[in-house]
């Protein structure tokens, strides 16, 4: 041994006289670093509730209560974190779609009571509710997918030449693809009228499963060929991917399904109780509403004819919808599916008032979904001359098959989904077409994606434009006059009304105006005796909670009865409307009764 | 054990070294029977960890077996990390899309996760001999380096940050500076810590020819690390099988001669040293850019069938996990096949007859026991 390494050691002593590593203050507080994971923080009004973060949690270390009331879009639900169970790994954060969800860095919480260490971010007050450091989500780190697979369409330029549909369609692999990006939330479920179980059929599809996938969706609509190319899609709307990035497209996913079979007798498998044999129901109107009553019935064993004026079913997505966005092949599919089920169909019949007065005696219960038929005029000067039409006319006609006189310039009055279907139809006959709208672009009511298309194919928006009068012009045209609109907010929290600025006149010579600006119920083939029990003096009908009119046996559904007007709020009618006609007709099964789904149809 | 050799041993005095003391690697213990101060037989105790990584992955979604595999073994957390992105990024096919910097920072992690596990060791070498100066300054360095993963990954022991595709996060702002500035303060204690630990006469008598592993048990037994380093093996999976940046990087693989406890310390405090050198490298090399690969939806991420066995350098020697795929949303099987098994159950039994009782704790440091592995 050297006499080095005996003393070498020694040298620790000179540690004595250098700064010590440690922290001096006993007392003394070290901050976390900027992205420490610490004590998660939640800002409440963001978080959707949507449980991504209980979901990816690999120790169950988050429950979700109910701190609210839910609202459209929000579960009402908000993470519950059990620092028994949690592991600090922050995946929670990472992944939470609408990324109000984070970590504080503060790491230091001294608690008697161990059941404290369970609290409810965000709700539950705590010093570090505001902390500003912390692990926050980063830019360039998903655990989601926001990006939507791409959906094929026609190009714009090719449209306008042909009647074929703009949407082409998911292939197989696409479909995959698209719906593996969903976290099974159901938020969607809840915000859509018929509480179709999306995310189970989204799942199906993911896992290869389409025919599951079919019979899924045939469990609460009858019309997914249509409801998968023009549903208004509120599921969307409030899909928690959809927060910041794409949402699901769970409308283009359904349409996928349905594509993939061409005769729906062989797989779709409605396997329920036939406890109507012998009951008799009739239904007046073939639109959604009467359609979804007739095949749930016709499934049930009821013996059920459908009473349709025009000569096709489908009301208002038959003659509405134009067909290069609903083909007919696809329309003949469903029908085809309701002949097969048992379903009696009588088309270009329109039901008079003995004929209902006969129906109402002869059936267990009689439904009327009619629709809203007649269209509000423009109330301006000018409305009669020759060369104003209505939008409603316009497209029943074309789609029946009649000839529709449509050339020149056209101006469309409105901003509803009607005046763009309008317009597009009127720029595939040739002619070239501007939209006058009263408020601004982003009140249309007409989709998003459907005002992106018309403008693509060519269709000119004026926003903020009143129709003042038509006047005819001496070479036989028409001068529609407009005057520009000012947006006013009258009332805190509703949206502003257009206010027409006097004095300025605007003119625009045109070939043909066409009227879109919405539509009123119209009752007069009903006989007096129930048109005054059951409907108001706008011709509006109320129901109570199963679906039946203030006159005993009759029911009713669709746009009569919902002001929302959309075809799925029309289905969820109608399948509100089968419970309750078969508890009218004494033959609900218990467990349907009982089910707090609208209508839980099992298997 | 044959008969006569456990009766042999019921006649001795018995002693259980843990799982309850602090000269022992973790939760493990050792039964070994005495004869005098010498011990002549050793039987090594695990479970008292209670978890099996394995299943609980099979039961769990990729991304929920990323916050796991951190635990196998808790000093060194991050090859678990990365071994497990790598096996999973290879056959879900991700391997192609990781950008370049996400890979230059899973290398900066794994170096810096290399440093941070050799101070303690180090520490450990000598805090097992009942010194107590250097493992304190020891702790600290290794606590400078923490201080930079609290920074870089939001925790400071359990990191969760290389995953599929690449890393959690990028560097933040003015990173490169701050762990320049820790390595400087490192480097500069280090002349004082060799001064206690290789030139101290009591160390150099307690290690040098102390628990000398014989070459042939090398391939006999797969030793791998410090412990064939130590021999003049250049066995460095860095180097043998180079992954993720390393075959850009500069470096020579540590190599001496003693076999013993001396020379796996003087690996370790060379290897210090490397890894030091190494992230300056990384840091002077790495590139802008993205840090992750988009990653599909993880809560719904299947990966096709396959199988695979990807492998790193660890502290402790050759870490390797064998992972099969069954195309569902979960793993069907991950075998961890980490260096503490081999090193601290069958070497370490082997080596146990003719150990002085005072030697085992340093021993099992010197053979850097992780007891996770073992029982994972």
């Amino acid at each position: 041994m050297s006499v080095k390494h005996t003393l070498a050691p020694f040298s620790a002593w000179l540690q004595a006289f250098s700064k010590p590593f440690t922290l001096p203050d006993k007392h003394g507080y070290r901050e976390g670093a900027d992205r420490y994971r610490g004590w998660h923080i939640n800002d409440t009004k963001k978080c959707i509730g949507c449980g991504s973060c209980a979901e990816i949690c690999q120790n169950v270390a988050i429950d979700m209560v109910p701190v609210d009331d839910p609202v459209k879009g929000d579960s009402g639900l908000r993470p519950r974190v059990d620092y028994g169970r949690c592991c600090w790994c922050a995946l929670c954060v990472d992944v939470c779609p609408s990324g109000s969800l984070g970590m504080s860095n503060e790491y230091i919480w001294v608690e008697a009571d161990a059941d404290k260490f369970r609290y409810i971010p965000g709700v539950d007050p705590k010093p570090w509710d505001n902390a500003e450091k912390g692990w926050r989500q980063e830019e360039g780190f998903d655990l989601v997918d926001h990006e939507r697979v791409p959906m094929p369409m026609l190009d714009p330029a090719e449209r306008t030449k042909t009647w074929a549909e703009v949407v082409i369609g998911y292939s197989e692999e696409e479909a995959r693809q698209e719906a593996s990006r969903c976290v099974e939330c159901g938020l969607c479920v809840a915000a859509c009228p018929a509480h179709m179980h999306i995310p189970d059929y989204i799942a199906a599809i993911r896992d290869g499963d389409d025919i599951a996938a079919l019979n899924i969706i045939y469990d609460n609509n009858p019309m997914p060929e249509m409801c998968g190319k023009v549903c208004t899609r509120r599921c969307e709307g409030v899909c928690s991917i959809g927060v910041q990035g794409d949402p699901l497209a769970i409308r283009w996913l359904k349409r996928y399904v349905t594509e993939q079979f061409d005769d729906l007798k062989d797989v779709v498998h409605a396997e329920v109780e036939r406890v109507g044999e012998g009951k008799k129901v009739a239904i007046v109107g073939g639109g959604p509403s009467g359609v979804t009553v007739a095949y749930y019935l016709a499934i049930r064993g009821f013996d059920v004819t459908i009473y349709e004026a025009l000569p096709q079913l489908g009301g208002a997505t038959f003659f509405g919808i134009p067909k290069y966005r609903f083909p007919m092949p696809s329309l003949e599919k469903q029908v085809k599916l309701l002949t097969d089920s048992g379903v009696k169909i009588v088309t270009n019949h329109r039901v008079e008032k003995d004929e209902m007065r006969q129906l109402v005696k002869d059936n267990d219960a009689v439904f009327i979904g009619t629709g809203l038929m007649k269209p509000y005029g423009l109330r301006a000067p000018g409305e009669d001359l020759p060369g104003v039409m209505y939008a409603l006319d316009m497209l029943r006609d074309h789609h029946i098959g009649k000839k529709v006189d449509i050339t020149g310039k056209v101006v469309v009055v409105g901003g509803g989904n009607v005046a763009i279907d309008a317009s597009r139809v009127s720029l595939r006959l040739g002619a070239e077409v501007t939209i006058a709208y009263r408020r601004r672009k982003v009140d249309m009511p007409a989709d998003d994606e459907e005002i992106e298309d018309a403008e693509a194919e060519g269709v000119e928006i004026i926003p903020q434009a009143i129709p003042l009068r038509v006047e005819q012009t001496g070479d036989g045209r028409l001068d529609f006059i407009w005057g520009p609109a000012e947006m006013v907010q009258e009332e805190e929290g509703r949206r502003p009304r257009p206010k027409l600025i006097e004095g300025v006149e605007n003119h625009m010579i045109v070939d043909r105006v066409i009227v879109a600006i919405g539509q009123g119920a119209e009752h007069s083939w009903m006989p007096e005796e129930i048109a005054e029990k059951i409907a108001d003096k706008r011709g509006w009908i109320t129901v109570d909670e199963n679906g039946m009119t203030a006159y005993e046996g009759i029911f009713a559904g669709g746009d009569l009865v919902n002001s929302t007007a959309d075809a799925i709020s029309a289905i969820a009618d109608g399948l509100r409307a089968v419970v309750g006609i078969q508890k009218y007709a004494g033959v609900l099964p218990q467990a349907e009764d009982e089910g707090s789904e609208p209508v839980a149809i099992a298997k | 054990m044959t008969t006569t050799e456990t009766a042999e041993l019921r006649r001795r005095v018995q002693l259980w070294f843990g799982p309850q003391h602090p000269g022992i690697t973790g939760n493990m213990s050792v039964q070994a029977w005495l004869e005098g101060d010498t011990l002549t037989a050793g039987v090594t105790h695990v479970g008292y960890l209670h978890r099996g990584f394995e299943k609980l992955m099979e039961r769990r979604r990729y991304i929920q077996s990323f916050p796991i595999v951190c635990r196998i073994c808790v000093p060194e957390p991050d090859t678990n990390e990365y071994l497990l992105a790598a096996g999973l990024d290879e056959l879900s096919g991700l391997a192609a899309e990781v950008p370049e910097r996400g890979r230059w920072i899973r290398t900066l992690v794994l170096e810096m996760s290399r440093l941070q596990m050799n101070l303690m060791t180090l520490g450990g070498h000598i805090g097992a001999m009942a010194m107590g100066a250097a493992p304190n300054w020891l702790i600290a360095m290794r606590d400078f380096v923490l201080d930079r993963f609290e920074e870089l990954t939001g925790g400071r022991i359990y990191h969760m940050f290389i995953t599929y595709g690449g890393v959690r996060r990028d560097l933040p702002e003015g990173f490169a500076e701050r762990m320049e500035a820790d390595l400087e303060a490192i480097e500069e204690k280090l002349p004082l810590v060799d001064n206690v630990i290789f030139d101290s006469s009591v160390f150099r008598k307690r290690a040098i020819g102390v628990g000398v592993v014989p070459e042939e048990w090398v391939d006999e037994m797969s030793l791998s690390g410090p412990i064939v380093r130590a021999m003049g093996i250049p066995r460095d999976v860095r180097k043998d099988f180079p992954y993720e940046k390393y075959p850009e990087l500069d470096f020579e693989v540590v190599t001496t001669t003693g076999s013993d406890i001396y020379a796996r310390a003087w690996v370790r405090r060379q290897e210090i040293a490397q890894s030091i050198d190494l992230i300056r490298q990384i840091l002077r090399k790495m590139p802008e850019g993205p840090y992750c690969a988009k990653l599909p939806n993880m809560l719904t991420w299947t990966i096709p069938p396959g199988q695979t066995y990807v492998r790193a350098e660890a502290t402790r020697g050759e870490m390797g996990y064998y992972v099969v795929t069954d195309g569902s949303d979960k793993v069907r099987r991950v075998h961890v096949r980490a260096p503490s098994y081999v090193h601290g159950v069958a070497l370490l039994e082997r080596m146990i007859p003719g150990t002085n009782i005072a030697d085992l704790a340093p021993l099992m440091v010197s053979f850097q026991v992780c007891p996770p592995e073992m029982e994972r």
